[in-house]
């Protein structure tokens, strides 16, 4: 394999849970509303400038940050802007746009992004609205313009619970993610990463002008998270860039095509989906285009996202702009009689505390019951055996709970993420939220920083 | 089921604020999560979890606890009968230690749960699953003598100044049944030491046989090592002691399961033995060539075969909470364990079990063990920084 490098990971745990996408295409009309949503974007605050009546083609800005004016947030097809949905004190939560079917584009010229200078490939990213999807460690921020990182992350998989093929996802769009990767090329100093699981497609395998490295290893190797840790780790002061690799291909075609359409091939996973697949659309669609008809609709919890990270949702909701995957499964709110005594061949546990390791490659049809109460932090041992980071990650959420920002420092809080800890919540015993924790201290820590 | 879950949801309200029996809130929620895991779902974060909880934990503990339990019982039926020079089955010992146990248990259970059911419902928490594993260690440790008042002395002390002025469970810093045991110990000496360890209930018609002793292999073992019992009869656990801790066998049992279920850490287990071995070893080295039956001279394997060795090993050196608490921290931790043991045994004849002694010391300084090890992860990501 034309790879740089293999790293084993040891530590992690894969759910296997029933319900994977099976690998089929399918291209979804788009849906008559769709909605660009603010607070997808952690910590941006957004100024409109479009009002309701606006026409505007897909790439046209709706909005940008307060802060950070050269952010703009585009939209994703073409139509007229409807409604502008608002929350508590006007906080802005949806602009919703009437898609027409001309699928009008702002039209860029076609360029190989390599024969640009590095300030050119930024200008047409950030006035395309391709920039938002470039994000930052520490804090999974949208990355700053001016800030050079010193290195840029793409992982070529996901290893999460039913998580989508990458690979195959990749292969529906030929040479757009090489393009796309030549652009992230420009825009530091350092490297561009590419994460390759083991038995890595072909488009993986073959791109260029990038440093490529293996993870063997259970979830979450996929995670950009765990990647940079043991490639370039984040030091104090330092920011690494990452992408997804679907936004890779976007990016791709914004200078390959001269369109920006920030499309999505969504997997439809999980034990409650009815018609499980992949599905072709655009960021914001409303989701009832998506699952109607393909998922149960009784007693089942919608996620957008997978089932450690993703977002509670509803039919009624927009895709986010960093959903790749939506998940459904059975909600757990059911009381079980003696349920801690029993054999539990169905009982999925990282502990043999159930008889469910009997049966290794058993799949599951795991529900949200929370089997438990919280306790006090009691058993030790299990968050090591899930983290595949050099990170104590007992120490580093008591010193988050102690509100200790030096001790947070120290002992790593600006490598990690909350899904790299969402692994560690899935095992624990007590029950604690430790996404929630890990959250808070990132907040603490960009707040005091 | 449904008959019972309707009968719950009906007496629900009483407990609950207002209601008129407010007061025994904590009681009816340890009784309700016990018959029914709740229906509490996930809301943020993961959506699906893991199927362990605290109390499944807890039960795969008592579970490893068994055989020791199980063994105990004829044990103290064996030892009794043979006290007496009668012939007695397996089902006769069985019974005999059964009815000399059971209200060790009982009370060890009712006076431990009463206090832990007070706290939580004066302190507004739910009663944690804790007190299950540490309910069944204490008459474990114990002779089966000792009087039940002391048993129920010992459950409360352990559970009001092991756990609750700590702040309760997770936060006491010393292995509660262990301390539990050293209150006895130091306060009532003469009730755990000497010739407590077998149950001399007169049989009718039978006297002592003659030159029966009552002393333990650790008692005889500091002035002749050769004088104990052969090395299998001490693995085996055919010999006098607390009513859990004789048995090596069993310990490893209760080992492989509590390491199998991922519940015990192995590397804690591994490293109290392997400790307590090379001490062992080292003591060899030490050991005065006049006396050949000086416990210097005993094969080093005899101090993980003797005395409750392999039970504090299993059973209490693995006590999560009081424990180191990183993963390399575990093996220096079990590691002072088992060789600072053999030390106390070797020169402190005053205290012939050393392990008691020797695991509350270290549980006092795990938390330093533990610093050090945060300390080098730190200093490794700080040096990185530099670079």
């Amino acid at each position: 394999m034309p790879s740089n490098g293999t790293i084993n990971l040891r530590r992690g745990f894969d759910i296997k849970l029933e319900g994977a996408a099976s690998k089929t295409l399918t291209d979804l009309a788009i849906s008559a509303i769709v909605a660009v949503q603010p607070p997808d974007f952690p910590h941006i605050i957004p100024k409109l400038v479009v009002k309701p009546g606006d026409e505007v083609q897909a790439g046209a800005p709706l909005f940008h940050d307060k802060d950070h004016p050269e952010l703009f947030f585009t939209a994703p097809v073409s139509g007229e802007v409807v409604e502008i949905v608002r929350g508590e004190k006007r906080r802005i939560l949806e602009v919703r746009i009437l898609a027409d079917k001309k699928a009008a584009s702002r039209a860029f010229q076609p360029i190989n992004p390599s024969t640009l200078s590095r300030d050119q490939v930024v200008n047409r990213l950030l006035d395309s609205g391709a920039w938002v999807f470039i994000r930052q460690r520490p804090y999974s921020l949208i990355a700053r313009p001016h800030e050079s990182p010193k290195a840029i992350f793409v992982s070529g998989f996901d290893s999460a619970p039913l998580a989508p093929d990458l690979g195959f996802i990749l292969e529906q769009s030929g040479s757009l993610f090489q393009t796309g990767l030549d652009a992230l090329a420009k825009l530091t100093d350092g490297k561009v990463h590419l994460g390759l699981p083991v038995n890595a497609s072909s488009v993986l395998q073959q791109a260029q002008g990038v440093t490529k490295t293996v993870f063997n290893g259970p979830h979450p190797a996929g995670n950009v998270g765990v990647q940079i840790h043991h490639v370039d780790p984040i030091n104090p002061q330092e920011v690494v860039w990452y992408v997804h690799a679907q936004d890779v291909v976007n990016m791709g075609r914004l200078f390959a095509e001269g369109v920006y359409r920030p499309e999505r091939i969504v997997a439809l996973t999980g034990s409650e989906a009815t018609e499980r697949g992949y599905f072709r659309t655009v960021q914001g669609v409303h989701l009832k285009d998506l699952l109607a008809n393909r998922v149960k609709t009784d007693q089942v919890r919608l996620i957008q996202g997978h089932v450690l990270t993703g977002q509670k949702t509803s039919q009624d909701a927009f895709l986010s702009a960093y959903t790749h995957q939506i998940t459904a499964i059975p909600e757990g709110d059911h009381y079980e009689f003696l349920g801690w005594l029993t054999p539990g061949f169905d009982k999925l546990s990282l502990s043999r505390t159930f008889f469910s390791w009997l049966n290794k490659n058993k799949s599951y049809r795991l529900d949200t019951n929370l089997h438990g109460e919280e306790r006090a932090f009691v058993v030790t041992g299990q968050y090591e055996q899930v983290l595949p980071m050099d990170i104590l990650p007992t120490y580093l959420l008591k010193a988050i709970l102690a509100n200790d920002l030096e001790k947070m420092e120290q002992l790593g809080i600006y490598e990690v993420s909350e899904e790299d800890f969402a692994l560690c919540e899935f095992v624990c015993t007590s029950k604690i939220n430790v996404q929630k924790i890990i959250s808070d201290g990132l907040e603490m820590i960009r707040k005091e920083g | 089921m449904k008959a019972l879950r309707n009968l719950l949801d009906k007496v629900q309200p009483n407990f609950e604020k207002g209601g008129k029996l407010e007061k025994f809130h904590a009681a009816y929620n340890a009784i309700e999560t016990f018959l029914f895991v709740p229906n509490h779902t996930t809301q943020g974060g993961v959506h699906i979890r893991d199927a362990v909880d605290l109390k499944r934990t807890m039960f795969t503990v008592i579970i490893a606890l068994l055989p020791t339990l199980l063994f105990g019982m004829w044990n103290i039926g064996y030892q009794h009968y043979l006290a007496f020079g009668v012939e007695s089955s397996h089902t006769e010992n069985l019974l005999f230690g059964l009815i000399k146990i059971a209200p060790l248990l009982i009370v060890s259970y009712g006076a431990g749960l009463g206090v832990e059911i007070l706290f939580a419902q004066m302190r507004g928490h739910a009663v944690n699953e804790g007190y299950l594993v540490t309910g069944m260690l204490i008459p474990l440790t114990l002779p089966v003598t000792t009087p039940l008042w002391m048993v129920a002395l010992a459950s409360i002390f352990c559970v009001v100044l092991g756990k609750e002025v700590f702040g309760g469970t997770g936060m006491n810093f010393m292995n509660p049944a262990l301390l539990a045991r050293a209150f006895l110990f130091f306060a009532f000496p003469a009730y755990l030491s000497g010739e407590v360890w077998v149950d001399l209930t007169p049989e009718a018609g039978r006297a002592l046989v003659d030159g029966y002793s009552g002393a333990t292999s650790l008692a005889v073992v500091d002035a002749n090592f050769t004088a104990t019992p052969s090395p299998w009869d001490m693995f085996m656990g055919f010999e006098k002691g607390s009513i859990g801790e004789t048995s090596t066998l069993m310990a490893l049992i209760g080992a492989a399961y509590l390491i199998y279920t991922g519940v015990g850490s192995w590397r804690i287990i591994l490293s109290v033995f392997l400790g307590g071995y090379l001490m062992g070893l080292f003591m060899n080295v030490l050991a005065p060539a006049d006396a050949p039956t000086h416990i210097m001279h005993a094969p080093a394997y005899y101090h993980l075969i003797m005395g409750g060795f392999a039970f504090g090993a299993v059973y209490m050196a693995t006590d999560p909470v009081s424990a180191a608490q990183t993963e390399s921290g575990k093996w220096i931790y079990g590691f002072l364990i088992g060789a600072f043991t053999v030390m106390l045994r070797v020169f402190n004849p005053a205290y012939p079990e050393g392990m008691m002694l020797s695991i509350l010391f270290f549980n006092v300084f795990a938390p330093l063990i533990d610093h050090f090890v945060v300390q080098r992860n730190i200093n490794k990501r700080l040096k990185r920084a530099l670079q």
